[in-house]
């Protein structure tokens, strides 16, 4: 394995504005609002960073194909600005690739911004697009939900659960997330629903319903990273360190090939596995203090805790309905609301999840602070389908 | 000609929703009271995702079920509703198909009898030629077509070999006898009075080719144990029949109560449902009427009993599913402007370039399977998909379309747009390896499971409004009873 990436870089600061219908906020202005943040928080001037990557998910959406209407948004000293995309999991590639500038020596200071406007498509879910010419041809006219949802009934198939036992499950995972995000400021989402609300649902994609769907929604967030060297001569003194970053990228086995059973994601679990092995983690379930994982879809994050080992192959299910990963739970998962109530502006919701556990690492997380002291926060994002996709996980902890 | 030159194989295709009249003349009866005399019995109608060209491709993979593909060097599509007026329809069913490039094809459009001319040409030649006959016509709400017409498609393998029936003679007759039309670019037809067309039309110039066509041909009508009169009503004037001597009980039944009349398709349809049930050495006449008439007398053999394992017609009127949703019969057919909402709105332009050069793996279904590990994948690609073997440009040629599969995983989408919501889809494994996401056709909830059987059928993917082009690819369907033999 290569030497990796642990321990050499530590986030500086972090910003991340309030997600929602931001009817009145382009992206431009969006990213403003998590860099006032972030610039405050890291206690540096603009002219000090290097470089910056920028992630959206949208090719074209709103803001072009460039890195440059960041660099006009925040008036940066005309550094490098390289635009990334990677489906769901852009966010954290673009925190992927201000990391990897800082370890390289190549930059001492750069900035990773995500933003997303997806409340000017005029779409409920997200808009249609293309993946391509020949997927055009031969793919199926579908979406999200609909592709996520298809998880279940292979789950159910390979596990025998049946059909009622996990849309309970389901519910359990949608009405946790609400009730976390009830008390975060800047969640979209922050009423509290209960189990036959969430049951009862009109039909998305079979069997999702409407609140096993997460939000969708406006929003930006952004980190300033730096090497631990330099945030300490910079005055910092609990240093949030990156332990592992890595992602895995489908190579069309699952479509193509023979022996994926559709109960699972391929990617995460090797993301997962190298991200462990990478931080140095032996036993996931009980090093890990929390998560926060791409919960698209309520059927997403239950099969996203066997993926990354924090549950048994066949077990999230009751792991879920056991209170595993509420905020009171063994191994809290999504303890900011998630995607499930910040809803997914696809760019930033990678950033938004390190954002929280940057917050939970320093104590500085509010009402929703984990009271029993968390070591090493884990995040992931599942950008594509369950078939073919992109997974990314980024681990997370203070510097021993 | 020789003996041994006929009808080698018959398919028929009708479509598995049978609306049902009654709830045409509930909607429409306080309009229409005329009509209500028909308002008895149902119609074959395609779903939003067929026409011309997919329902013929489903006909003649009926007929060519056990037959060499190999053999056929000429294909012919006879409609009246083509979806192409410059782009060869029968072009795209030949891709569908996956016949040599090195063959003949052409459409035949103009009346309803195009169809039987294409048979009576082939019939004379001495070629192995597919014919092809598929029908959808619209009819305005309220109008009689809309009673009488229905959906369906068939197909007639003409050649060498051992034919189920040989042609003992034909006649044609062509007068501009206009009893309607239907112009360039118009949807609907335009016909004239009904008593003027029974008398005139049916009677004089369709009974007078019949009557010409037996003195040529030299047979006693009371002696045709098959009479085949392709015409739209619930049965045959009494007087026609009566007139030409016909033996009554051999007049076959119009298929007004089970399908429709069926514009061009129907007097293969006709044909289709006589060869199922014809012993040998029986005498069918088959005659088609359009601005004349197409007569053809034929005489079954032996293989007619051997050869009929297909049996489309019969498989394919029992494989149904009643329909008495007629908003959303004028709404496939264009006829009632839903609000589609945003995701309608996605922009289907098909790139002409991507479509030639991937035409085998989207209108063929054709995948690649490795020569150095077996291994079965779609679409075919340059490296094999094989996680423990990286071979490279070693897939062959490896058609999918006829392969039985079943579905590992499945959603019903009812937020992505379709025409019928909500969508059905999800991944299925091909038995002898290969596996895709795959749409899936003509299915309800209780239909899909995990592991259920499907096979593959070719059908609209999308149309692009803005540019007016139809995209076609495969969709799995389940397996039922009624179908079974059709896939191998």
């Amino acid at each position: 394995m290569a030497r990796g990436i642990k321990d050499k870089v530590a986030i500086l600061g972090m910003g991340c504005a309030r997600f929602g219908e931001r009817w009145d906020k382009d992206a431009a202005s969006l990213m403003v609002e998590a860099f006032e943040e972030a610039l405050e928080d890291a206690q540096i001037d603009v002219s000090e960073l290097d470089a910056a990557w920028l992630g959206v998910g949208f090719d074209g959406q709103n803001i072009g194909p460039s890195g440059i209407p960041a660099s006009i948004a925040l008036r940066l000293p005309n550094i490098g600005v390289t635009k990334v995309e990677n489906y769901c999991a852009s966010g954290t590639e673009s925190f992927r690739g201000a990391v990897y500038a800082v370890a390289s020596g190549a930059a001492d200071i750069a900035l990773a911004m995500g933003v997303e406007k997806l409340k000017d498509t005029g779409y409920g879910g997200l808009p249609v697009r293309t993946r391509g010419t020949q997927w055009d041809m031969i793919g199926t006219n579908g979406s999200a939900p609909g592709n996520f949802a298809q998880l279940a009934s292979a789950y159910r198939a390979k596990h025998g659960v049946s059909p009622d036992d996990l849309k309970r499950a389901m519910a359990h995972v949608s009405v946790k997330s609400h009730a976390n995000g009830a008390k975060n400021p800047k969640a979209h989402l922050r009423k509290l629903i209960d189990i036959e609300t969430a049951m009862k649902a009109p039909m998305i994609a079979e069997p999702l319903g409407l609140f096993d769907c997460c939000g969708v929604s406006d929003g930006a967030a952004c980190a300033i990273v730096t090497t631990p060297e330099i945030a300490k001569a910079l005055g910092k003194i609990d240093l949030v360190l990156v332990k592992a970053l890595q992602l895995a990228t489908s190579n069309g086995w699952e479509m193509q090939g023979a022996g994926w059973d559709g109960s699972y994601m391929h990617t995460t679990r090797m993301a997962a596995k190298r991200a462990y092995a990478e931080a140095g983690i032996t036993d996931p379930e009980n090093e890990i203090s929390l998560t926060e994982v791409h919960d698209c879809f309520s059927i997403t994050e239950l099969v996203t805790m066997e993926d990354l080992f924090i549950s048994k192959d066949g077990q999230a299910w009751k792991d879920v309905l056991d209170g595993k990963f509420d905020a009171d739970g063994k191994i809290p998962c999504q303890i900011d609301g998630g995607l499930k109530c910040f809803g997914h502006p696809i760019g930033a919701s990678g950033l938004r999840m390190i954002y929280e556990n940057y917050l939970q690492l320093l104590g500085r997380a509010g009402d929703r602070q984990r009271k029993d002291p968390p070591n090493l926060c884990l995040s992931h994002n599942l950008g594509g389908m369950p078939f073919q996709n992109v997974s990314s996980v980024a681990i997370v902890g203070l510097e021993k | 000609m020789s003996a041994d030159f006929g009808i080698i194989s018959i398919g028929a295709y009708i479509p598995r929703r049978r609306l049902q009249r009654a709830a045409i003349h509930a909607a429409n009866g306080w309009f229409a009271p005329n009509l209500r005399g028909l308002a008895r019995g149902e119609k074959a109608i395609v779903n939003w995702d067929e026409d011309a060209v997919t329902m013929a491709v489903d006909a003649a993979r009926d007929c060519l079920a056990g037959q060499s593909k190999e053999d056929v060097i000429a294909l012919s599509l006879a409609s009246t509703t083509l979806p192409f007026v410059d782009r060869l329809n029968s072009g795209i069913v030949k891709e569908a198909l996956n016949l040599s490039e090195n063959m003949q094809a052409f459409d035949l459009t103009g009346s309803q009898r195009a169809g039987t001319s294409a048979l009576m040409q082939a019939l004379g030649s001495n070629a192995t030629q597919l014919c092809l006959a598929a029908d959808n016509r619209k009819a305005r709400a309220g109008s009689e077509g809309e009673m009488l017409q229905g959906d369906a498609a068939a197909a007639v393998l003409v050649g060498e070999g051992e034919p189920i029936a040989t042609l003992r003679g034909s006649h044609s007759m062509t007068i501009d006898f206009v009893d309607h039309f239907r112009s360039t670019g118009e949807d609907y037809d335009y016909a004239w009075e009904k008593r003027w067309v029974r008398d005139e039309g049916f009677q004089n110039v369709l009974g007078g080719a019949v009557a010409q066509a037996i003195e040529k041909i030299g047979v006693k009508a009371a002696d045709i144990d098959h009479v085949l009169i392709a015409l739209p009503g619930k049965s045959l004037p009494p007087k026609f029949v009566k007139s030409l001597g016909f033996n009554p009980e051999s007049v076959a039944d119009t298929l007004f109560s089970n399908l429709g009349y069926s514009g061009t398709a129907h007097p293969f349809v006709m044909l289709a449902a006589a060869l199922e049930r014809a012993k040998p050495n029986e005498t069918i006449l088959l005659a088609s009427f359009g601005q004349g008439a197409d007569v053809m007398v034929f005489e079954t053999t032996k293989a007619v009993t051997q050869k009929r394992d297909t049996g489309g017609f019969e498989k394919g009127l029992a494989n149904k599913s009643a329909d008495e949703n007629y908003l959303r019969y004028l709404f496939h057919r264009g006829q009632l402007d839903l609000e589609k909402g945003m995701r309608a709105e996605y922009d289907e332009k098909q790139p002409g370039t991507a479509l030639s050069r991937d035409r085998k793996t989207v209108l063929g279904l054709i995948g690649g399977k490795c020569r150095e590990t077996g291994v079965v994948q779609f679409p075919k690609t340059d490296i094999s998909v094989a996680q423990n073997h990286r071979a490279t440009r070693t897939q062959d040629d490896y058609p999918l379309s006829d392969k039985l599969a079943k579905i590992t995983t499945f959603t019903a989408d009812r937020l992505t747009y379709s025409p019928d919501p909500p969508t059905y889809y999800g991944m299925i494994d091909f038995e002898g390896g290969g596996r895709m996401i795959s749409e899936f056709s003509d299915v309800t909830e209780e239909d899909v499971s995990v592991g259920r059987d499907m096979r593959m059928v070719f059908r609209i993917k999308a149309r692009d409004d803005m540019r007016k082009f139809t995209k076609y690819f495969w969709k799995a369907t389940p397996v039922r009873e009624a179908t079974k033999s059709e896939a191998k």
